[in-house]
């Protein structure tokens, strides 16, 4: 026999395992329901979350008498403060005994336009200048420019930490292997849970909110500046050694130039991290845009929020715009050699700089350009319509969207979760590790019984449930949205036009903005965080889709055009099959982004782990059981990404008989 | 050389035109009565604190000459804020005894600055239509026979209480249980939650039973019913699990940093002295809440309006 048939016999056995695993759950949860649940009440205590607790005030109390932070953390401390108030000054704060900051809106914009031109093209410095020009139009210059110096600050000190740690991570396969677990725990480990212990250290302001950003951003710099180094290609490599390279300038003249463009999505995804971190770090009084988000949300006041939250999308998206086309540019240069003569380009410098001093100078001296202009504040208009659109919505759609919450409710959500709480764990636990083995492999099994036993020992078991229910609810209806939406875009122009600006503003514009509006269609219940979910998740699900979609060959799509394939058949027969590992790469990236709203889920009523997490930052006494439902969450991340990404590996072995692929994520 | 001498003949046409220049407008910095100096007073996310503290600030500002430094902060990272010397004060207090033992007993770093004269009361409300059409519900001994209303997906086939803002202590599970209600636990988790909840119930005449307190602003928009639960006496509450009364009336008080009340500066006198009603709170925060002026317009229409209340606050001579 040959392993093709082989494997082809294995597959339909496997499915059936898999139906015997789930029959015998049901089973056993009929027979044995309601038996070792590990239920834990909401105010209930075990004895390693007090003793969490504990050790966290035993690290307060040394704060004062212990080195590490006398001698370490406090220059850290002072040298952040120092670094975020003098962008300040320059850009947002009334500094060296003047009324205003250094540079007012006229040379803010023309700088940043200037940098725009000079490293990507003129659309996007057109496109700088419009985003600049709005924060003042929005009525929230100040507010916006805060928000703006918080974070060039933080993604500078990442890209300062995370590209070396990068290279190398990209060169050394033991650090690599040290360094992803760490990055695992800092992108999945929710930010409430550290966010009170780092105003011990690093005090109130600005440096807690950096670092704490920071904690965030730096992932995905390291990560991506990884992938980049290890992907130079051997010809290359091996044709600088042949030259006599020595390592050193192997790395200089050649990995580092050909790992460029992707450093600079790796700069590009930092500054979309850092910028998420924008409502949340403004609990620890971080200034900017974020505080409107929050103080807006005391008195429920949709627009203001809304107009807040608008400022933040537009500079996501000017950010983003503005190093991808840096990043496309390098990439060109690099395909073609120098364009233009050094010459010319110097000339090009001379005149934007010149430009931008020039507005710079305006902008420092007279007043017109230093505070933007109150007569062109148009807040009050987007204020008022988000405010009326809200209004509107609760009030006619509230009827439809309770029947939905109710049907999907009662019809999935509820019995999943029913058979995940009410079953004995040690019976989940079982079937759990069964379908890991089935899916993925004995490793994913493995990790699986681990992190499965790490949840009954953090005793939050029964609240992990709960949390892992409606986590795999909202991930099955990211993928339904992202294989539809996704393959309308991938096969659409005209349709990538119309959504992607809508699938950034999900993904950027703060939770805390729309969490009042489906409060009112959904009221606090689960559903809501899981539509709060799927609206930050299905983006990404979908962007991914798409670009599998459009990664397929045109001949294959025309060969099957010309054999008379409808377009139904075409979508489900070839395109979706080739697409494969780009829709199951968007279904473990869904799940993550899921995972990382369940705090904010906890916030609208989905009560278990993310509850806990709020509860543990808000009252003294619970901040234990935080930290533990902190943990908690993290464990779930891991095991399901280890799953998934074991899932993954199988599915592709099957579909391309085990060809090599590079994994990536993010 | 063209693109460098276009550029400073545009420059030249832009100066020409010209207009104020900065910090010519004379801004002199109005004479700052001395003494007070530098005054950090956090600013706890909910609208009555907004309130207390926009008019502390005012009066700090405008009759103190103090530089005032606002910090808005979740409770405990305020009060860490005693510890590290960042915040001066907390000007309301939902009681937090675990607080006031870490902090005021143990580190000795904050101490109690007296009432904020508000009453704090917590408890179970329904909306006022539901209270109408069901008079009998405010009696805890009838929940259970409306217990169906409440019903919800969440629920689980019992009536739905809905909990919590999670900065909250809540004894409702032990409530429920020892009450013998037939009744589930559902945490909201946030204000926000709690009262878009409470304002479709009033719109939609949907039934809803939940967790709240007052003061709060929101009851000048929906003037919620609390439900009576067997009264609180002393110690009633002792031990969590076994709880069958209503919660305690609360004090809101204000705590300062050791630091801060040893300093002499008038603006600790300010914050001690400083006292008003449910009402006046109320009011200010209705301002804030629906009116939609900026907490430091609403406080400086209230001062306005009470001269002989502030009056009674300032330090003497």
């Amino acid at each position: 026999m040959t392993a093709v048939s082989v494997a082809a016999a294995k597959a339909p056995a496997r499915r059936h395992l898999l139906l015997v695993v789930l029959a015998a759950w049901v089973l056993g949860w009929v027979v044995l329901r309601g038996r070792d649940t590990l239920a834990l009440g909401g105010a209930e205590l075990t004895p390693l979350h007090t003793a969490l607790g504990e050790g966290m005030d035993a690290v307060d109390d040394s704060r004062n008498s212990n080195p590490f932070f006398l001698y370490f953390v406090n220059y850290i401390r002072l040298f952040i403060d120092e670094a975020v108030t003098f962008v300040q000054a320059l850009i947002s704060q009334p500094s060296f005994g003047r009324p205003v900051p250094v540079l007012g809106w006229l040379g803010v914009t023309g700088l940043a336009a200037g940098i725009a031109l000079l490293y990507g093209n003129r659309r996007v410095a057109l496109l700088t200048a419009a985003g600049f020009l709005s924060f003042g139009v929005l009525g929230l210059w100040q507010e916006s420019m805060d928000t703006l110096a918080l974070t060039l600050t933080a993604v500078a000190l990442s890209l300062a930490v995370g590209i070396p740690l990068g290279v190398w991570a990209g060169l050394s396969d033991r650090f690599n292997r040290l360094v992803t677990p760490v990055l695992d725990f800092m992108q999945t480990m929710p930010t409430f849970v550290y966010l009170a212990p780092l105003t011990l250290f690093f005090l109130i302001g600005p440096a807690s909110a950096t670092v704490a950003t920071m904690i965030y951003a730096i992932p995905p710099a390291i990560r991506i500046t990884a992938h980049g180094i290890r992907h130079v290609s051997h010809e290359t490599l091996e044709a600088g050694a042949s030259l006599g390279a020595t390592a050193a300038q192997s790395l200089r003249h050649v990995r580092l130039p050909m790992a460029k463009q992707t450093i600079i999505v790796g700069v590009n995804q930092t500054i979309m991290a850092a910028l998420s971190m924008a409502t949340i770090a403004a609990l620890i009084d971080a200034p900017g845009l974020g505080q409107t988000v929050l103080k807006a949300l005391q008195t429920l006041d949709v627009g203001t929020a809304f107009n807040a939250g608008l400022a933040i999308v537009i500079m996501a998206v000017v950010l983003d715009r503005v190093t991808s086309a840096a990043s496309r540019r390098v990439e060109a240069e690099r395909r073609a050699g120098r364009l233009r003569s050094p010459r010319g380009r110097r000339l090009e410098v001379a005149g934007v700089l010149g430009v931008a001093g020039v507005l710079g100078y305006l902008s420092y001296t007279y007043v017109w350009a230093a505070e933007f202009p109150a007569e062109a504040n148009l807040g009050s208009y987007v204020r008022r319509a988000a405010d009326a659109a809200s209004v509107w919505v609760q009030d006619n759609l509230a009827a439809y969207t309770d029947a939905v919450k109710n049907l999907l409710t009662n019809a999935l959500l509820n019995p999943f979760e029913a058979l995940l709480t009410g079953s004995p764990w040690w019976l989940v636990a079982a079937a759990a590790v069964a379908v890991a083995l089935l899916v993925g492999n004995v490793r994913a099994a493995v990790v699986t019984a681990a992190g499965l036993a790490a949840l009954v020992l953090l005793g939050l078991w029964q609240d992990s449930m709960v949390t892992l229910a409606s986590t795999l609810v909202a991930t099955v209806l990211v993928m339904i949205l992202g294989v539809v939406a996704g393959v309308w875009m991938g096969r659409s122009d005209r349709a990538d036009t119309v959504l992607r600006p809508v699938l950034d503003a999900g993904q950027t514009m703060p939770a805390f903005v729309y969490l009042v509006p489906i409060l009112g269609l959904f009221g606090p219940t689960r559903f809501t965080a899981i539509i709060a979910a799927v609206v930050f998740a299905a983006p990404v699900a979908i962007k991914l889709v798409a670009e599998g979609i459009r990664g397929v060959s045109a001949t294959t799509v025309e060969a099957a055009t010309s054999a008379g394939a409808s377009t139904w058949q075409l979508i489900s027969k070839v395109q979706l099959p080739m697409a494969r590992s780009a829709v199951t790469l968007a279904a473990s990236q869904g799940l993550i982004y899921v995972l990382s709203m369940v705090v904010v889920g906890g916030l609208v009523g989905a009560g278990a782990l993310g509850y806990d997490v709020v509860a543990g930052f808000s009252q003294h006494q619970l901040r234990g059981k935080g930290l533990a439902a902190g943990l908690a969450i993290v464990v779930l991340g891991i095991v399901l990404d280890r799953v998934m990404r074991a899932a993954t590996q199988r599915a592709d072995a099957a579909s391309h008989g085990g060809a090599h692929r590079t994994s990536h994520r993010n | 050389m063209r693109v460098v001498t276009l550029v400073t003949g545009a420059g030249l046409l832009l100066t020409a035109c010209g207009g104020a220049k900065v910090g010519e407008s004379g801004s002199a910095q109005s004479g700052a009565k001395t003494g007070c100096g530098t005054f950090n007073l956090a600013i706890n996310p909910w609208v009555g604190y907004e309130a207390n503290a926009a008019v502390i600030a005012h009066v700090a500002e405008k009759q103190l000459g103090c530089k005032v430094v606002k910090k808005d902060l979740k409770e405990e990272v305020a009060w860490q804020g005693f510890a590290t010397g960042e915040v001066d004060a907390i000007v309301e207090n939902w009681a937090h005894d675990d607080l006031k033992k870490k902090y005021i007993e143990e580190q000795k770093v904050a101490v109690n600055a007296g009432p904020t004269g508000n009453k704090g009361v917590i408890g179970w409300y329904v909306a006022p239509w539901m209270a109408e059409k069901y008079p009998d519900i405010t009696d805890w001994k009838n929940l259970n026979k409306y217990a169906d209303l409440f019903k919800t997906s969440e629920s689980g086939g019992k009536g739905q209480l809905l909990d919590g803002d999670p900065s909250f202590v809540t004894n409702d599970e032990a409530l429920v249980k020892n009450l013998k209600l037939n009744y589930k636990v559902v945490y909201a988790g946030s204000e926000t939650a709690l009262i878009s909840a409470f304002r479709q119930s009033q719109k939609e005449q949907k039934p809803i039973i939940g967790y709240f307190y007052e003061p709060q602003w929101f009851l000048s928009e929906v003037r919620l019913v609390k439900v009576n639960l067997p009264a609180y006496t002393p110690g009633c509450d002792a031990d969590p699990a076994k709880v069958a009364c209503d919660y305690p009336p609360y004090e809101l008080d204000k705590i300062v940093s050791k630091r801060f009340a040893d300093s002499g500066s008038p603006a600790y006198t300010l914050v001690k002295n400083f006292t008003w009603t449910n009402d006046d709170q109320n009011l200010v925060a209705k301002y804030i809440a629906q009116d939609k002026m900026t907490p430091e317009e609403a406080a400086a229409k209230w001062v306005a309006d009470n001269p002989g209340k502030v009056k009674a606050w300032l330090p003497t001579g």
